[in-house]
Formats: C-alpha cells, sequence, structure tokens
C-alpha cells in the first residue's frame, strides 16, 4: 500500500515548525504578498524566513511547497514572476500554482522547478487535467472539494499526474478560483489579492437583544444568539432572510469543516498521492494537533492497523465536520 | 468570538481588591522583557503596533491595557468598568487567553465556541493573534522566569489549572 504524503498548513514560520515537528511530509505556505490566497494581516513569510524555513524543514525530510495560488490582474505579472524566481532560487520543493501564465513562466525559466496545480484552478476533469500537465509540466493536481471518492478513483486512473485531495479543514465548495462573493462587498479580490473577508472589511457588533452580528464591510451576513457557535465571517457562509423561508438560513453553505478521517482508507485505495489539511490562517495549536492526529491515522492505515480517529470536532467551523462530497454530493 | 453575556461560566476569582497601580511597573517590566526577546513580533504587526488593545480577563477583577509599540511600549491595568480609548477588545476567561498565549489553543476555535470575544478593529486583533501565535517560546514563560522558581512553581499551576478548564470545555457537549 502506497503511503500518501501528509501536506500541512503553516502561516507562520512557528507553525512551519510545529507541523515539521508534527509528522508533516510536506507544509505549504506562502509570502507576505498577493501572490498568496491567504494575504492576511500579520501572516506569512517574508522571504528570510522563507529560506530558514526550507533549510528547517530540509534538515528534518520534510518538504516545503510554496503557494503562487493566486491571478495576475492584466498586464502585471511582474510579482508573480518574480515569486516564482525566488522559489526557485531558495531551493522550494514545488511551486502551486492556478494561474495559467504563472505556470508558463516558471515551466520555461525554471524547468526543474516541481509544479502542482492549485485547487484554485478548478481543474476537476482528466482532459483539463491533461492539458495543464502537457502544456507545463505539471506534476500534481489539487482536486476541488466537489468530488466523491469515486470520482476521484476514476479520475486517477485517467490523467497523467500525481493526485491530492483535502482531507481535514475550510470546506469550501464554490467554484474554486472562481468565486467572486466577497468582492463584491469588500472591493478586494479573493482571487487576485488573496483575501477573502479581509480583517480590516470584519465586524463584531453586540446587538441590543444581546445577539452578536457579523458584518462584513456593513453589510450583515450573521447573527449568533448567546448559544450559538459561529462560523467564518464569509458570505458563503452566511445566514440570509428570504421571503420564502421564515427564518435565517445558509443559502450558500453552512459553518462546517470537512472531516475524512474516517475515509482515509478509501482515499488510498483510489489511489490518492497525497491529503491535504487546510489552515493556514489558524494558529500552531491547530497546526500541531491535526498534523499529529492524521499522522498517526496514515500511518495506522498503511500498516495496516485500526487507525484510532482523533475527536478534532472542537477545531472544526462551527463545531460541526462533514465527510462532504467525498462521500455523497448530497450533504445538505 | 463570544458572547460576553455567555463567556463568564462562573464566578469571578476571589481575588482581595487590588490597587492596579502596584501591577503597572511589573506589567512595564514584563512587556520590555518580552520585546526584547521577541523583535520580530513588531515586524508582524506592522501599522497596528500603534494601536491599543484591550484584554479582558472577565473572570478577573481588572483588565489589560496594551500597545505593543516598541518605540512607546506601554502595558498596564485598569479597572473593570474603565473604557480607555482602544482600537480593538479581546474578552474571555483567563485560563482561556492564558491557553491562547501558550500556543495551546486555538483562536479561531474559541471564536467558533464562542467562548472569545472581540469587538473593534478586527484588523488589529487578528494581527496581534499572528504575531503572538509567531512567537516560539511562551511569552508566559519568559514571564515566569523574570520570577525565579516561585514564577516557575505558579506557570506550572496555571497550565495545569488551564488544561483542566480545556478538558472541561471539550467534554461540553
Amino acid at each position: 500500500m502506497t503511503r500518501p504524503e501528509l501536506i500541512c498548513p503553516a502561516g507562520t514560520p512557528a507553525a512551519l515548525r510545529a507541523a515539521v515537528d508534527a509528522g508533516a511530509d510536506a507544509v505549504y505556505c506562502g509570502f507576505q504578498n498577493a501572490t498568496n490566497a491567504r494575504n492576511f494581516v500579520g501572516l506569512n513569510f517574508t522571504p528570510q524566513e522563507m529560506a530558514k524555513s526550507i533549510a528547517y524543514s530540509h534538515e528534518r525530510g520534510a518538504k516545503v511547497l510554496v503557494t503562487l495560488n493566486t491571478f495576475p490582474p492584466a498586464g502585471k505579472l511582474a510579482l508573480w514572476y518574480g515569486a516564482v524566481d525566488l522559489c526557485a532560487e531558495l531551493g522550494a520543493d514545488a511551486i502551486i500554482v492556478a494561474d495559467i501564465a504563472t505556470a508558463d513562466y516558471a515551466h520555461r525559466a525554471h524547468p526543474g522547478l516541481r509544479i502542482h496545480l492549485s485547487v484554485q484552478a478548478a481543474a476537476s476533469s482528466p482532459e483539463a487535467i491533461a492539458w495543464y500537465v502537457r502544456e507545463f509540466g505539471v506534476r500534481r493536481v489539487v482536486l476541488p472539494r466537489i468530488m466523491t471518492v469515486g470520482e476521484i478513483a476514476g479520475l486517477v486512473a485517467d490523467i497523467p499526474c500525481e493526485v491530492e485531495t483535502f482531507i481535514f479543514g475550510n470546506h469550501g465548495l464554490m467554484v474554486e478560483g472562481r468565486c467572486s462573493l466577497t468582492t463584491y462587498a469588500t472591493g478586494q479580490s479573493t482571487n487576485m489579492d488573496g483575501a477573502c473577508s479581509p480583517a480590516a472589511c470584519v465586524a463584531y457588533d453586540r446587538e441590543p437583544d444581546g445577539s452578536l452580528a457579523t458584518r462584513l464591510s456593513g453589510f450583515t451576513i450573521d447573527r449568533f444568539g448567546p448559544g450559538d457557535t459561529a462560523g467564518y465571517p464569509t458570505i458563503c457562509k452566511g445566514r440570509y432572510l428570504a421571503p420564502c423561508r421564515e427564518d435565517g438560513y445558509y443559502a450558500f453553505e453552512e459553518p462546517v469543516s470537512l472531516n475524512a478521517s474516517a475515509m482515509l482508507g478509501e482515499l488510498i485505495a483510489a489511489g490518492v498521492h497525497a491529503f491535504k489539511i487546510e489552515g493556514r490562517q489558524r494558529s500552531k495549536a491547530y497546526v500541531k494537533k491535526v498534523v499529529a492526529a492524521f499522522r498517526a491515522a496514515v500511518d495506522a492505515i498503511a500498516e495496516g492497523r485500526e487507525p484510532e480517529l482523533a475527536d478534532l470536532v472542537a477545531l472544526t467551523e462551527g463545531q460541526k465536520q462533514t465527510e462532504g462530497a467525498l462521500k455523497t454530493k448530497r450533504w445538505r | 468570538m463570544t458572547d460576553a453575556s455567555r463567556t463568564p461560566r462562573g464566578p469571578r476569582l476571589p481575588l482581595p481588591p487590588l490597587p492596579l497601580f502596584l501591577l503597572d511597573p511589573i506589567l512595564r517590566r514584563v512587556a520590555r522583557k518580552v520585546a526584547a526577546e521577541n523583535p520580530d513580533l513588531f515586524d508582524r504587526l506592522g501599522e497596528h503596533r500603534h494601536s491599543w488593545f484591550l484584554i479582558d480577563p472577565v473572570n478577573l477583577p481588572f483588565m489589560l491595557y496594551l500597545r505593543p509599540d516598541p518605540d512607546a511600549l506601554d502595558f498596564r491595568a485598569v479597572p473593570k468598568g474603565a473604557t480607555p480609548p482602544h482600537a480593538a477588545r479581546i474578552a474571555g476567561r483567563f485560563l482561556r487567553l492564558l491557553s491562547l498565549m501558550e500556543g495551546d489553543e486555538d483562536g479561531d476555535a474559541l471564536f467558533f465556541s464562542r467562548d472569545l470575544t472581540v469587538t473593534g478593529d478586527t484588523e488589529a486583533i487578528v494581527c496581534l493573534r499572528n504575531a503572538l501565535d509567531d512567537v516560539e517560546r511562551p511569552v508566559a514563560e519568559t514571564v515566569a522566569d523574570m520570577f525565579g522558581p516561585p514564577g516557575r512553581i505558579a506557570l506550572r499551576a496555571l497550565r495545569e489549572a488551564a488544561a483542566r478548564e480545556r478538558q472541561q470545555a471539550e467534554a461540553q457537549p
């Protein structure tokens, strides 16, 4: 049985060290600019921090995959090209790209630099993936979170590259790399600026009735009573009033996290090469707990043992978890 | 992020009335020591290093008032009910806040469970959280070391209490 790589998130050098120490095979992380789809304040790596982090990881046998997973605005490619050059110079093990111009530049300028296709490229058909492999030498595709295990197994057999699937964390089901919901409210592009619901646009206000209202650029997107669990302040996870419903309801998605820990065996049997944990915006405490739990589970399965699945619900959004589309297309 | 009406799950800790001005020199010394040991912290804070933060341990009889500016560092205690000018306020039970500082607890998870309340400038708070999370050696350890063996004994006791509180919270349905 092939033991899939465990790909773990890091928003800071401390989180990267926590991931490596907890058993990550590879850590993915990004720079402090718009090349990175988690371009949030106080997060991410300077070039110097990236260099030190790559050295730390390599000394311990772990890889570093750098996320250049946003889309350059027309005519403004220099930042993305510069980031590709920097990754090659620093000895990154791979770059994770979504944009075809960035992929094309990396392929031509640094033919030895491994390219992974980001989930932001939303490539899920054999034809689309084969095109990326043929044109840019893509070595691995990160699949969108909309496919069942059966569909993944079929795809693996049909494509000439490795497959990576999400197994834990944010359950984003929009057509990834195409979602502009928060852009309408904030004026900042999730896909080009790299910030979905930037914190500067988020406000939490106590209401006269004691509830807590979440607002994004002045738009109320949810209201929590004293006993309610909360979710992220994104429009896709908001609760809205509509004439067809009596109360507010989650029109797009519910605040819930993906947790495929009980499906790891099926995913391995389907031929998945790498398991990805979402959460570069999360703390090193999250990284430590989630990585350690999945390290133990993957190792147990690879050694033919029944995995003991840690209870991670306290770390999930809204304190709710789902196996999502991996299990069934009718998860809601 | 917690609704403040739900956050306090019990009475305040039975501390005697405390003249807060006695705490201020200690807090300032603590801030200077942490700043000296973690100069990179201020780079992550960016422009928010100039912001004032109000940190409210809801079950203690005072709040903490912080400006993490290396050129004008300030850290002091203020009485409950005081609302000095601040960019952002963060509130939660003392031991949960300590766990957060220690890197034992995830801020987003405390937000989801409503054990943490944030009001004001969300970006400033997120920035402070991210900056503190990148500090390798727990801040509480730095503080404990300043007070020698009694400080380390006190920290050990607090950590044990914080672990118990986390376990109790996670055991709740």
